[in-house]
């Protein structure tokens, strides 16, 4: 597979993962969304670091700031630094069997909410509610399902 | 690292500056935004664009239940509609009589007031806007709408229903907009029980069936079923709007304050339209520091604007806006929004004045 065509299946997964996570759903459920669209990066991070980078990460992050009007900035950070870290150890997670990838996703998606977590609090939007982790969890939880989904849309290593 | 293969055909870090250097980049570019979004104007535009590149994809999610209201509107058969028809006449007549009687308290009221001429109407005019079918973030309490800059929406605008105020608007994109509820755990708004005009602030729970009063002190006069309207002070909201009705005070004799918990009478939960208000600042119901905080709105935000104005947010600690309630008297409110209840909440408050 060469890298434009890569890039226009990471574009379009990316962008249908950001109306996964903006789509209505009932409160309950919306609570436990996990974020697609860091699954989404992450997976690309880990399994095509050169085609997407830190720059997918940041501005992934970027649209998420504008659809959840959190501060600008905010996801972006922490997107890239999730896509960072992933790009770095990539080796290391792909070596592993699908049910540790779960808990290294898992690591990750804890980090990616402590950061959006830090700077709500130190910016003044703090919520104290624990609701605001279920999503790391199920976002752990759904990691092999992303690797099946995403995994059918490029050539295998 | 280079050699090794991935699944794009090329080897690893050819090009460029290393992940460590890109990704610093990437961070302080993030953080040189985060500063400029809380801290200046300059975020409020660059969001203006960005919310019209949104809009395409929010318009889009929404399409599935907008296409549902569409087709369950067209299919309505000519007996829903004569009845519905019906319905609306009589309810139409009903309005007109109390119109009629409401016109006549006016006049009186102005005569009382000795004003020689009756009062200009209060809304000078009004925006009707849809609520656009998107999550935003389910721990907060936002709305989206479907009017912006271009339909002369603006910040700090006030959001009513039909039967009480919903909220106010916190950004605004040129044909979206974004809401704050005042069920919003950073939404202050100040109230005023109808019974006895005591005034105090009504505080977001992050439920949208629920607001908290924290700032009543234990012997003040407040009891289940209270009606709280609007009382005009924070600059936002006009006087006299219902907001809520109160349904439980807790009174602790170990407590300085009593805990009141209130129900909104909007549906929050539910709303698929809001009307959004411009009012005229002589009125004397209009938002009392109006023209003040109209001129002030360059430098600081609105009194009643915790996180909807990011240029005045201060820096808190986490779950301060929240914590506040417990020691409202000794805690000092990092947000803007509860800086100002604690000074309202005293019992004889004057209108609150150059408040930050």
């Amino acid at each position: 597979m060469n890298a434009r065509e890569s890039l226009a299946i990471i574009a379009i997964t990316c962008v249908a993962a950001l109306v996964l996570s903006v789509l209505p759903l009932p409160h309950w459920l919306a609570i436990l969304r996990p974020g697609f669209l860091v699954l989404v990066v992450l997976y690309w991070s880990t399994m095509a670091p050169l085609a997407g980078g830190i720059l997918l990460g940041f501005v992934c992050g970027l649209a998420l700031d504008v659809f959840e009007g959190s501060l600008l900035g905010e996801h972006a950070l922490a997107l890239a630094l999730l896509s960072y870290l992933a790009i770095r150890l990539h080796l290391l997670m792909r070596a592993k069997p699908l049910f540790e990838q779960s808990l290294y996703a898992l690591a990750a998606l804890v980090l990616y909410e402590f950061v959006l977590w830090a700077i709500d609090g130190w910016t003044g939007h703090g919520t104290r509610s624990a609701l605001r982790w279920l999503p790391a969890i199920t976002g752990g939880i759904m990691w092999p399902m992303v690797v099946g989904l995403l995994g059918r849309f490029h050539a295998p290593r | 690292m280079a050699g090794f293969g991935t699944s794009v055909s090329r080897p690893l870090y050819v090009r460029g500056p290393s992940p460590g250097l890109r990704f610093s980049f990437y961070a302080l570019l993030s953080l040189v935004m985060m500063f400029v979004d809380q801290r200046s104007h300059w975020g409020e535009r660059i969001r203006f664009g960005l919310m019209a590149v949104a809009y395409p994809i929010q318009q889009a999610v929404n399409s599935p239940s907008a296409a549902w209201q569409w087709l369950a509107e067209s299919a309505r058969t000519r007996a829903q509609l004569r009845a519905a028809n019906a319905a609306l006449i009589a309810r139409q007549r009903e309005l007109d009589l109390e119109l009629l009687r409401y016109q006549a308290l006016e006049r009186e009221n102005a005569e009382l007031r000795e004003l020689r001429t009756a009062l200009p109407p209060l809304t000078k005019k009004w925006i009707l806007a849809e609520v656009i079918d998107v999550e935003t973030d389910p721990l907060r309490q936002r709305l989206l709408i479907n009017k912006g800059a271009n339909d002369g929406v603006h910040l700090n605008q006030a959001a009513i229903d039909a039967s009480g105020i919903v909220g106010q608007v916190a950004r605004v994109g040129p044909w979206s907009a974004e809401l704050i509820l005042i069920t919003d755990p950073e939404h202050a708004l100040p109230v005023q029980i109808e019974r006895n005009g005591l005034r105090t602030i009504a505080v977001g729970s992050g439920d949208a069936r629920q607001l908290v009063l924290p700032y009543l002190a234990v012997n003040s006069d407040v009891k289940s079923g209270d009606l709280l309207q609007s009382s005009g002070l924070g600059g936002v909201f006009p006087a006299g709007y219902p907001v809520g009705r109160v349904i439980g005070v807790r009174r602790e004799a170990k407590q300085l304050l009593a805990q009141v918990e209130a129900e909104p009478l909007a549906q929050l939960d539910r709303v698929r339209e809001v009307m959004l208000l411009d009012f005229d600042a002589a009125h004397p119901a209009a938002p009392a520091t109006a023209a003040a905080a109209a001129m002030a709105v360059d430098a600081t935000p609105p009194a009643v604007t915790p996180a909807a104005a990011p240029t005045g947010a201060k820096p808190a600690p986490p779950g301060r806006a929240t914590a506040a309630h417990t020691r409202p008297a000794m805690a000092k409110p990092a947000a803007a929004a509860v800086a100002k209840p604690a000074a309202a909440a005293l019992p004889a408050s004057s209108p609150p004045t150059g408040e930050r």
